[in-house]
């Protein structure tokens, strides 16, 4: 039986009229990504600074190893690391003074917040900015900066709201290869996220819509539990494609991806050749059956409960 | 805990140090404002523009003319011909007040002579010293004229704390807390709506920080700020414009120890009304200005209407007015000014508290 980091139970939390997320539950392991995926305005912010402590729930429970972050945030939050989309950072400070006053807040020993803050400064490729002012760092630095503060005080469940958002990629490779390490020296990470590619990093998904959780799974789970298959057709013109395609039977929906269409079928052996024929007549193309990704799966279950 | 305050201040002060223009915003703009106030701000009026009819033209008319021409507090712009080039003179501003000496001034003058003044009341105050002085003028010169003979009262005036009857003595010490005020109100308020907005203040909040640590962290400097302000700007006043300081620095120290706090929680008060800089600023400006004007720093309190009297209650620039005018020209004690001392006492508990306490709704 796997330890439970984080337990949350029947979360709840409205602004005035609007819900902003309801009935929420799920259980992270020690060492697990766990992550929540969802567009814009799911819910994935206000669920995560409820787990921060910051914004009070108006029901349900948060257990964090084992300390009830409602009843005890103070000591709940000693062992807890927080990065809001844009982490707060003291631009009139430097990249050094900014990790002192974050290991100070948390009380790090003296000893240990140097060697600490070389180890993080040296992954995250930030070691010879130490004296640099972080009103002068750029954006992905300051982000890098940001979990480097996050992380001084060795927390022991790490909580990330869309943290790569506006990063470049060299420095998103950085930030997850600090991820992964954190994972084999046994930190717990929430993470949120509008990036499919990213989701599929994640041990552990939770996808939301709306407010609430429609799937928990691995992701790999998810792709399997996908109702249908994937065929994925190449062609001179995927938007004219779809419109061919669309109305079909057999056909329960379509997404563009650049310059080919995923198309989620009932059954891939008797509608590939049906497709065929449609889209022989529009010049060159290519079909054949495709690995689902995280995103038609997220599609295709959304789709799924409309429908029911 | 005391780590946590310390850190807050050590990063409150390496910021202030970092920002090459603080000194510089922080002082600068009192001195220039307190010699402003200092030489503008003063309601004693001379050289009133004056145009004079005589349609007497006796000896008795001239007598009087000339007892205005003596004093540097009328200027006699016009000699008038007729009525109507007096009517001109106000209309057009060239003359603040008009006297007109109608004909038969001098025989009436034993059984009671009546003398004309029209007077420009656009600016009312500014009418209503000058019609003062003329009416000294006006009694010393009929004194005159009954002679010996006549009986006449004559007062020997002698006022008290400010002998000279110096405005600037009434207003450099009300200056003081005015400037003290606006500056750290504004500056709490600014310094925690910012870190809201730079999204520094929620990180702060997941740490295991409490709230009154933070408030402690962030006050801290602005109060020792606040006393700066206080020390610099008395300083200023006492040694270039010469008020005079009677009482005793402590009592002094006390009032403006209680109405920085209070003044700090006013600010902390703004911001948790704010979640941007701008309308920290709006608030600031709806508040400070009222706070300004209901104090008793230019218009008298007791000439207000009751409903607005009420609010200069809970004004603690009211108390620490009296505070610093007590301190600076009557020199009187503790045993004087306890009841405004308590007052503000009060003022900065309320203001505080219920600044604490909207501070933790305000995360949300």
């Amino acid at each position: 039986m796997m330890e439970n980091a984080i337990l949350v139970s029947h979360l709840g939390k409205s602004f005035g009229e609007v819900k902003a997320v309801r009935d929420i539950s799920f259980s992270v392991t020690r060492g697990e990504i766990f992550g929540l995926v969802g567009p814009d305005g799911a819910g994935k912010t206000t669920i995560m600074r409820m787990l921060a402590g910051v914004l009070q729930p108006d029901e349900g429970e948060i257990d964090l190893d084992g300390l009830d972050m409602l009843k005890d945030a103070e000591n709940a939050k000693l062992h807890l690391s927080y990065m809001p989309q844009r982490f707060g950072l003291y631009e009139d400070l430097t990249v050094s003074e900014n990790i002192f006053f974050y290991g100070e807040l948390f009380s790090v020993p003296r000893a240990e917040r140097i060697s600490r803050s070389r180890e993080l400064l040296e992954a995250a490729g930030l070691l010879p900015f130490g004296k640099r002012l972080a009103g002068q760092l750029s954006g992905g630095m300051k982000q890098k900066l940001g979990l480097v503060c996050a992380l001084i005080h060795t927390p022991r469940v790490l909580l990330l709201d869309e943290p790569t958002t506006g990063v470049d990629p060299v420095s998103r490779r950085d930030f997850w290869a600090i991820l992964y390490n954190l994972r084999e020296s046994g930190v717990t990470i929430v993470l949120s996220t509008a990036y499919m590619d990213e989701a599929e990093r994640c041990s552990r998904l939770a996808l939301l819509h709306e407010g609430k959780i429609r799937h928990c799974d691995t992701p790999s789970r998810l792709k399997e539990s996908m109702p249908g298959a994937l065929i994925s057709i190449f062609s001179g013109n995927p938007r004219k494609t779809r419109e061919v395609v669309s109305n079909q039977p057999g056909v329960l929906g379509v997404l563009l991806m650049g310059d080919r269409i995923h198309v989620r079928v009932d059954d891939a052996a008797t509608r590939i050749p049906e497709l065929e024929k449609l889209v022989s007549g529009q010049g060159e193309f290519e079909i054949r059956i495709a690995e689902p990704g995280i995103e038609d799966v997220f599609v295709a279950l959304l789709d799924e409960r409309e429908e029911a | 805990m005391l780590e946590r305050l310390a850190v807050m201040l050590m990063k409150e002060f390496l910021e202030l140090k970092r920002d090459r223009w603080a000194m510089f915003r922080l002082i600068v703009p009192l001195i220039v404002q307190m010699l402003v106030f200092g030489y503008a701000a003063t309601f004693t009026v001379h050289h009133v523009a004056t145009s004079v009819l005589d349609l007497d033209r006796s000896q008795a008319s001239r007598s009087l003319i000339s007892h205005f021409v003596a004093t540097s507090r009328f200027d006699i712009v016009d000699y008038a011909q007729k009525q109507s080039e007096i009517t001109h003179d106000i209309d057009t501003g060239r003359a603040t007040i008009a006297i007109v000496i109608h004909a038969g001034f001098s025989r009436m003058l034993d059984k009671g002579a009546a003398l004309q003044v029209i007077v420009d009341g656009t600016n009312s105050n500014t009418a209503l010293i000058a019609l003062g002085y003329l009416s000294q003028i006006v009694s010393g010169f009929s004194l005159e004229q009954s002679g010996a003979s006549g009986i006449g009262i004559s007062l020997q005036a002698r006022p008290w704390f400010n002998e000279g009857l110096d405005d600037r003595w009434f207003f450099i010490p009300g200056v003081i807390g005015t400037l003290t005020l606006l500056q750290v109100v504004s500056l709490t308020a600014f310094a925690i709506v910012r870190e809201r907005e730079v999204g520094t203040l929620e990180q702060i909040m997941v740490s295991p920080i409490r709230p009154f640590e933070f408030i402690l962290g962030k006050t801290v400097p602005f109060f020792l700020i606040g006393l700066g302000d206080i020390l610099l700007v008395s300083a200023f006043g006492i040694l270039w414009f010469h008020v005079s300081f009677m009482g005793n620095p402590w009592v002094m120290l006390a009032g403006a120890s209680l109405f920085l706090l209070a003044a700090l929680g006013i600010g902390l008060l703004l911001s948790t009304f704010s979640r941007t800089q701008q309308q920290a600023f709006s608030l600031n400006f709806f508040f400070v200005n009222p706070l300004f004007i209901l104090s008793g720093f230019a218009f008298p309190i007791a000439a207000m209407p009751e409903f607005l009297r009420w609010f200069t209650y809970i004004n603690p620039l009211r108390y620490f007015l009296i505070v610093l005018r007590a301190v600076f020209l009557k020199g009187v004690g503790f045993t004087v000014l306890w009841p405004e001392l308590s007052a503000l006492a009060l003022l900065a508990f309320v203001a505080l508290s219920l600044s604490v306490l909207r501070f933790r709704k305000s995360l949300d």
